[in-house]
């Protein structure tokens, strides 16, 4: 018999406390990366479109359906409120983490693409004809397609803050594209296809300064450096829980707690009313108004439970870390004479993306692959940057802080191996 | 050679290989013999667009016999295609739209003709075959 006693709750690491980092420990905790494919020791390039799992979350995942599994905000019984406790102690952690002002402010979601959603849906609701959003020429479709339906659907003007060739945005266009008309600017903190780390603070500020809200998709830079929504000043910041070590179909949107409480509710049903009944219904307070229904419990806790994880580390080093990693894979990608590097930012991290000249990505990702190496091929969900630079994909190795520069090294020598047999 | 003794045949071939380098290096090479369809028969309508990679598939009947010519961007989609033809191409339509495409899975390359694979290929496999149905009606 199990005795059920336990009560989740997250400990904010404090940096005296930090795990010393050591890539060889680290990949200890990474179960998935110790294994081999078509005979070859793994070597996972693919973390711009999901992460590996560590064993704290693999554990929390178990014992959450083992032992605390119930339903929360509504059971009088030990384990709706152990689960409930859980639920609402990774909040907590995720607020902490995100040092957001408090945790109302932080609103679990599916995924990126879901808060994206929630926010177009509903802050959208308050935009009038003739409003125009902001975006980039870098977005993932999931910071897109909301956004053309939306204006649409409200007679708004979409703008695209173009690039320069490195891939970086020519911020002067920028300045020229604002104006009064401007209410929402949504933009990638890092791109997912070029790694290009956007200026998002200075971006903030000078939307503010119009009087503009700023949405900024962390999809792909939670995972890569520290976020401090109070210092960016972002309006809301959105990321997905998959991509940081956590479980998918969990993410969480962070929005200033004036401009959620002002945004009408997104979903309807259970947890985000306040009193039903058929001729009029009140809705909940912050954060429940705008999680309609039961929420992904398991998700929702382990989301805590990685980011526990991550925590445990300084991230600057493992930031440092990472740079160094696509450094080292993009000066020895740049020695080849038909590879072309997409995207060389001067301020980017963790992703490597390149072309061979007449040959088609797929087929060097296919060949990679039965090396033993998961890199992604194609437009990486970027169409409209594709065209951009007029190519129909790209290779793209992107990395973790569980990579190895012995990794770069088989990676170099298979992507060789590949070319020659391709010619 | 009916279509199941032509499957027969490339399986024998590819149970030569032990080694997946060694089994696509093979298919790079089939992809060089394949029909090439006409530059001027690439149009929109006979282009099968992948996620990934794109194929051009030219399929008409004639004299009661599939003729089929094709291409792709990327070179082991090519040759994969250089497979299929090679199994199909001739056959009446008739024999076309029963044949049961096993090979591909006997030889390990099921996961390029799954339906969530998008580089095309199942959707031509599904083009052919409906156009031998068409034929037959």
């Amino acid at each position: 018999m199990i005795v059920n006693k336990q009560i989740l709750i997250f400990a904010f690491m404090t940096d005296t406390l930090k795990r010393k980092f050591s890539v060889r420990e680290i990949r200890q905790d990474f179960p998935a990366l110790r294994q081999t494919v078509y005979g070859k020791n793994l070597i996972y390039f693919d973390n711009g479109a999901t992460s590996q799992k560590p064993q704290p979350v693999l554990d929390a995942i178990n014992r959450y359906y083992s032992k605390d599994n119930a339903n929360i905000h509504r059971g009088v019984h030990l384990l709706s409120q152990q689960a409930t406790s859980g639920y609402e102690a990774s909040r907590n952690y995720i607020k902490q983490f995100l040092n957001a002002a408090a945790s109302q402010e932080i609103i679990f979601t599916k995924g990126t693409t879901d808060g994206i959603n929630l926010v177009a849906s509903s802050f959208g609701e308050t935009l009038k004809k003739g409003d125009e959003i902001l975006i980039s020429a870098m977005e993932h479709h999931s910071n897109i397609v909301p956004w053309q339906m939306l204006c649409e659907r409200k007679g708004l003007m979409l703008k695209v803050i173009p690039i320069n060739s490195r891939g970086e945005l020519k911020m002067d266009v920028f300045e020229t594209l604002l104006s009064n008309k401007t209410k929402l600017v949504a933009i990638t903190h890092i791109s997912n296809s070029l790694g290009t780390i956007n200026p998002v603070k200075e971006i903030v500020a000078q939307a503010h300064a119009v009087g503009a809200v700023v949405l900024v998709d962390g999809a792909q830079s939670i995972q890569h450096t520290k976020i401090d929504v109070q210092d960016l000043d972002c309006d809301f910041f959105v990321f997905s829980g998959h991509k940081v070590f956590g479980p998918t179909g969990i993410g969480v949107l962070y929005g200033k707690e004036h401009l959620l409480d002002s945004m009408p509710p997104y979903q309807g049903g259970g947890d985000m009313i306040a009193k039903c009944t058929f001729e009029k219904t009140t809705y909940n307070e912050l954060p429940f108004k705008f999680e309609a229904g039961t929420p992904h419990i398991a998700g929702g806790i382990c989301l805590g439970t990685a980011l526990e994880y991550l925590n445990s580390f300084n991230i600057d080093e493992i930031e440092a870390y990472e740079r160094e990693l696509a450094d080292y894979a993009q000066d020895l990608l740049s020695t080849f004479e038909d590879v072309k590097v997409i995207g060389t930012a001067k301020n980017k991290t963790s992703v490597v993306a390149f072309v061979v000249d007449k040959i088609h990505p797929f087929d060097i990702g296919t060949l990679l692959d039965k090396q033993g190496i998961a890199v992604r091929t194609g437009h990486h969900c970027t169409q409209p940057l594709m065209d951009h630079y007029q190519i129909p994909g790209t290779v793209r190795a992107s990395f973790a802080f569980y990579n190895t520069r012995e990794e770069i090294d088989t990676f170099i020598a298979a992507v060789e191996k590949s070319i020659s047999m391709l010619r | 050679m009916n279509i199941e003794a032509k499957q027969q045949e490339i399986i024998d071939e590819f149970a030569l290989f032990d080694d997946w380098m060694e089994k696509y290096e093979h298919i790079i090479e089939l992809g060089k013999d394949l029909p090439l369809i006409e530059d001027a028969k690439k149009t929109d309508d006979r282009l099968i667009e992948g996620c990934q990679s794109r194929v051009w598939l030219d399929a008409v009947v004639e004299d009661n016999a599939m003729r089929l010519t094709a291409d792709s961007d990327a070179i082991i989609t090519k040759g994969i295609i250089g497979l299929l033809v090679r199994v199909l191409n001739n056959e009446t339509p008739e024999n076309i739209a029963k044949a049961d495409l096993h090979f591909i899975g006997d030889i390990g390359l099921a996961e390029h003709l799954s339906p969530t694979r998008a580089n095309g290929l199942a959707s031509m496999v599904k083009k052919i075959k409906l156009l031998a149905l068409t034929a037959l009606a």
